[in-house]
């Protein structure tokens, strides 16, 4: 890539596979659980934290030498508050619908940890261009997981994608597909203990694929 | 040596510059765009409406609204009159407005009656006023009225059209903030489509509502007459706010609806 040194290039894609902020930092798994019954969740939410986040590191990466030590994370949550908000209502006076769909997500971005977890671990540290990428980069992450785990868990708890019925039509009488075989939803995909569990399963691929990143 | 940064001085001179700073954005990104979201939820409220009684651009499976351009146009042929009825503590209707006697008295629509407020007003035992919006399509006459309540996170309501006996013709459930994909699903047609057709009335006359009910054997719902609608699966609060809202809120209809009876 000629834009990107190796370097900048490591800190987009790193948080996609071994140093994913879900499966290996850790960071950002209570949204991960909460809203990844569907699909289009899921989507709208891995947008949103990319603007957030790319947005937020590049602002906290330029006040890094004003902000005082002491107060830090109070100044981090008001710059992604304030970032937050403004952008809601600016949805809401311009492209109302939408403002509607990321109506929850509003606050969910605020108290999501992955965001003052990167402002904290990265931001601080680094010039703006660098924070942008790691970003960017950590909101991809962050996002690939969100849609796997919603992907499986519409698909197996509602039998839809993205609201499209993909296993046939499950109302009993009139069953097609594979409902007609006798295949029901499973109902627990769609609470959150299962989402805990997917998120798991990919850990435990992940891990066993790359027997680094298992720690002692 | 100290930091520049660490010094307390400095902490607290930061710290109000970031206030101000803030707090000026916010208040002038707040006050410069409230024109603009207010004739939005204006919009939106015609909009729920018409969708309650039918009129909207809905496909297969999606419920759309009426384009807000369209809205206004709509909302003023089909809605023929915005009734407001004034109850006492006890649901006696005191008096009966229709649009234009209201707009004389207050200057203000109907249909922009803040339901919560009213709701609160009733709880301290002063009249509540109680909007109904009587709407025409197809030379079929439909009531619409609102409700407002509390689901699992935070706030749900919507507007049902009823007709003269007080069998839904239509509904519109919305919410603030429920779960994405499971409560947040009262606002997806399979789940507002079948309240058509269901009876808020037992046979004999008695208001009993429309239970949103798990397993009640009737999930294709083809049994209208049983006061209830199959549940979301995982969206049991949810589901059970909409219940109650609806038992709340619409029961205080009924002597109005008594007194279409007898004319």
């Amino acid at each position: 890539m000629g834009l990107l040194s190796k370097k900048d290039t490591k800190l987009i894609t790193d948080p996609l596979a071994d140093n994913n902020p879900i499966t290996i930092q850790v960071l950002g798994i209570c949204s991960a659980l909460a809203i990844t019954a569907e699909l289009k969740a899921s989507i709208v939410m891995a947008i949103s934290v990319f603007f957030v986040l790319g947005i937020g590191n590049v602002v906290i990466s330029l006040l890094r030498n004003v902000i005082p030590s002491k107060i830090r994370i109070i100044v981090q949550l008001v710059v992604v508050a304030a970032l937050v908000i403004i952008v809601d209502q600016v949805l809401k006076a311009f492209a109302y619908e939408l403002s509607k769909t990321l109506s929850v997500f509003v606050g969910l971005i605020i108290t999501n940890c992955i965001i003052m977890g990167r402002f904290e671990a990265f931001a601080l540290g680094n010039g703006p261009w660098r924070s942008f990428l790691d970003g960017i980069g950590n909101a991809a992450g962050y996002g690939l997981i969100l849609i796997i785990v919603g992907f499986f868990r519409e698909l197996l708890g509602s039998g839809t994608l993205l609201g499209f019925p993909v296993l046939g039509n499950p109302i009993p009488g009139e069953q097609t597909g594979l409902y007609a075989l006798g295949y029901e939803n499973n109902g627990f995909m769609l609470l959150s203990p299962m989402a805990l569990i997917v998120v798991g399963i990919i850990i435990w691929i992940q891990r066993s694929r790359n027997k680094d990143l298992i720690e002692d | 040596m100290e930091k520049r940064t660490d010094k307390n001085s400095y902490t607290i001179l930061f710290a109000v510059i970031m206030v101000v700073v803030v707090g000026a954005l916010l208040a002038f990104t707040a006050s410069s765009l409230k024109p603009n979201i207010t004739e939005n939820q204006r919009l939106e409220k015609q909009q729920n409406i018409l969708y309650a009684m039918g009129i909207n651009d809905n496909d297969e499976s999606n419920a759309i609204f009426i384009s807000t351009d369209k809205a206004p146009e709509a909302f003023k042929s089909n809605i023929k009159d915005q009734l407001v009825i004034t109850i006492d503590s006890n649901g006696k209707i005191i008096k009966t407005q229709t649009r234009d006697e209201y707009v004389a008295e207050t200057k203000q629509e109907p249909y922009l009656i803040d339901v919560k407020k009213e709701q609160a007003n009733a709880k301290q035992g002063q009249p509540r006023k109680l909007p109904l919006f009587v709407g025409e399509r197809d030379g079929k006459t439909y009531y619409v009225a609102p409700i407002y309540g509390k689901g699992l996170w935070d706030a749900i309501w919507g507007y049902v059209a009823l007709d003269k006996d007080m069998v839904v013709q239509g509904a519109y459930f919305d919410h603030k903030g429920e779960t994405p994909g499971l409560g947040a699903n009262i606002k997806q047609r399979y789940f507002m489509d079948d309240f058509e057709g269901e009876h808020l009335l037992s046979e004999s006359g008695v208001f009993k509502g429309i239970t949103v009910a798990k397993g009640n054997a009737d999930p294709k719902n083809t049994d209208k007459t049983d006061n209830a609608v199959d549940a979301i699966a995982g969206a049991t609060i949810t589901g059970d706010g909409v219940t109650a809202m609806i038992k709340s809120d619409l029961k205080l209809y009924k002597p109005y609806f008594d007194t279409l009876k007898n004319n």
